[in-house]
């Protein structure tokens, strides 16, 4: 589904990524973590054609994110993506930010984009919200909200880059819980996180970077059992000793 | 102090000075109100041309701002009146000169909405940088194309930010009108030159003229605090609990 092909990216000088190489099959659920800086949420971002990257290929469902004649909207519609600090639009009512996408890129009628968009808002126990602006929700609704929104373009695969670390500790469990009903329901899912708990739980692979590389790409028992290179049990000895 | 001069039979045109006042106010309006139109919407072309990424869009909206940013009004309402017809092609400069209708009005209007324009883009262009990266990334993740994020993301929150300081531009646009009498428009400040020269009254002429300037702003002022409360995002931006 998603295919990951030696991706390098600089900014200027500094070499973010370095030479990436892995793959996510329909059906799984794969977690990135890594240290902050090593370069997890840029390489996410090129997987949707968010950031640029100068070397290497990124397929998702067969097409090249980087090719000159690649239609990137009409790709990017396909990909749903959760951002760290929720991005919903604050100008919009929380229904309006769920059809939007969906009658402009999609062409929905606005009837139908509604009636999508209700039934998503149920499914993450939002309904009474509808007419709220996100200002007037807290953290956890925004982005159980901003999920519903990726989830009304049916997206092929969803993309979360750290969708949990901005918020209260109180919160991070009914996002999560969003997440790993959408794991078990077989969505093909590329997460950024710290959430080991998380990992353990849906995860079929966990992907360990550093700068800029990846340095472990394991099935989530072996990494957890005995990681293979020293920098990923260091991490992991230093976030889940408590 | 003797303000029973506005009822006097003016020196030509057959009403009192109160109608020659009430016609400068009326030119006063229509230069400021039609240059406002031209510079809103020319401003806020050229506000989103300077925030893209390619810079054939933005170097020459760059340099149109440089330009008409840096050189005083006044010498700015002297090369429309004086100079452009004398630049333009031959055939376009003797129809300025000699069949445009109204042409000190025109020019005045023109020189006004152009001027005003590079401030207004200035300010749009800082009302849509203020917005974080992650709007932008959140509207091209869902497959919208560039400018509908423009569209739909950035300007209606781009705007809101800047009511404030483009109600300060709105305002300076009626008090720089009073430059065009230096080209013949008999605005509101002409006006009253004209009745002090002919009454010797100035103190009352341009106590006068003082107060419907003021009423003027003030009017605008109130209109787009209204504005404001209006377009005001819940939860999100103004003073908390209004």
């Amino acid at each position: 589904m998603i295919a990951i092909k030696n991706v390098s990216k600089w900014y200027g000088e500094f070499k973010v990524l370095a030479g990436c190489t892995t793959q996510i099959e329909k059906g799984e659920v794969v977690v990135v973590c890594g240290p902050s800086g090593s370069g997890k949420s840029t390489l996410i971002k090129c997987v949707n054609g968010l950031e640029p990257f100068q070397e290497g290929e990124i397929l998702v469902d067969g097409i090249s994110v980087g090719g000159r004649k690649t239609d990137l909207p009409k790709l990017r519609s396909r990909v749903g993506m959760v951002f760290q600090h929720f991005e919903l639009f604050p100008h919009m009512k929380v229904l309006e930010n769920l059809t939007l996408a969906q009658v402009k890129v999609l062409g929905r009628t606005p009837e139908a984009a509604i009636e999508k968009g209700l039934r998503l808002l149920e499914r993450v126990d939002l309904s009474a919200h509808k007419d709220k602006f996100p200002g007037n929700l807290s953290g956890g609704q925004q982005q159980r909200v901003a999920i519903a929104r990726a989830l009304c373009m049916d997206p092929i695969a969803m993309l979360f880059d750290e969708p949990t670390s901005a918020l209260d500790p109180e919160m991070i469990n009914e996002v999560l819980d969003v997440m790993v009903e959408l794991a078990q329901e077989g969505m093909t899912m590329m997460v950024v996180t710290h959430e080991m708990g998380f990992a353990r739980k849906v995860a079929h692979r966990v992907i360990f970077m550093d700068s800029g590389r990846i340095v472990e790409d394991a099935p989530k028992e072996e990494f957890f059992g005995t990681p293979r290179s020293e920098r990923a049990q260091l991490f992991l000895s230093k976030i889940l000793q408590h | 102090m003797d303000f029973s001069v506005f009822f006097q039979p003016a020196f030509s045109g057959g009403g009192t000075y109160l109608d020659w006042v009430l016609s400068g106010i009326q030119w006063t309006l229509l230069v400021s109100i039609l240059g406002w139109v031209i510079a809103f919407t020319v401003g806020s072309v050229l506000g989103v041309l300077r925030t893209t990424q390619r810079v054939v869009l933005r170097a020459p909206a760059t340099l149109y701002v440089e330009v008409f940013r840096n050189v005083p009004l006044l010498v700015q309402m002297f090369i429309w009146y004086f100079v452009l017809p004398e630049i333009v092609p031959r055939a376009l400069g003797d129809w300025m000169k000699t069949q445009m209708p109204m042409p000190e009005f025109w020019n005045a209007v023109l020189c006004l909405g152009f001027y005003t324009a590079s401030r207004v883009a200035e300010q749009v262009r800082s009302g849509i940088q203020s917005i974080p990266r992650g709007q932008t990334y959140a509207g091209l993740a869902m497959g919208l194309t560039q400018p509908q994020v423009y569209r739909h993301v950035l300007l209606p929150m781009g705007y809101r930010i800047i009511i404030p300081p483009l109600t300060s531009e709105f305002l300076t646009i009626f008090k720089n009108s009073s430059v065009a009498l230096t080209i013949g428009v008999l605005e509101l400040t002409a006006q009253a030159r004209q009745i002090s020269e002919y009454t010797f009254r100035t103190f009352e002429v341009f106590t006068v003229a003082t107060v419907v300037y003021v009423l003027i702003t003030l009017t605008v002022t109130v209109a787009m605090r209204a504005l404001e409360g209006k377009v005001r995002v819940p939860g999100y931006l103004g003073p908390a609990g209004r």
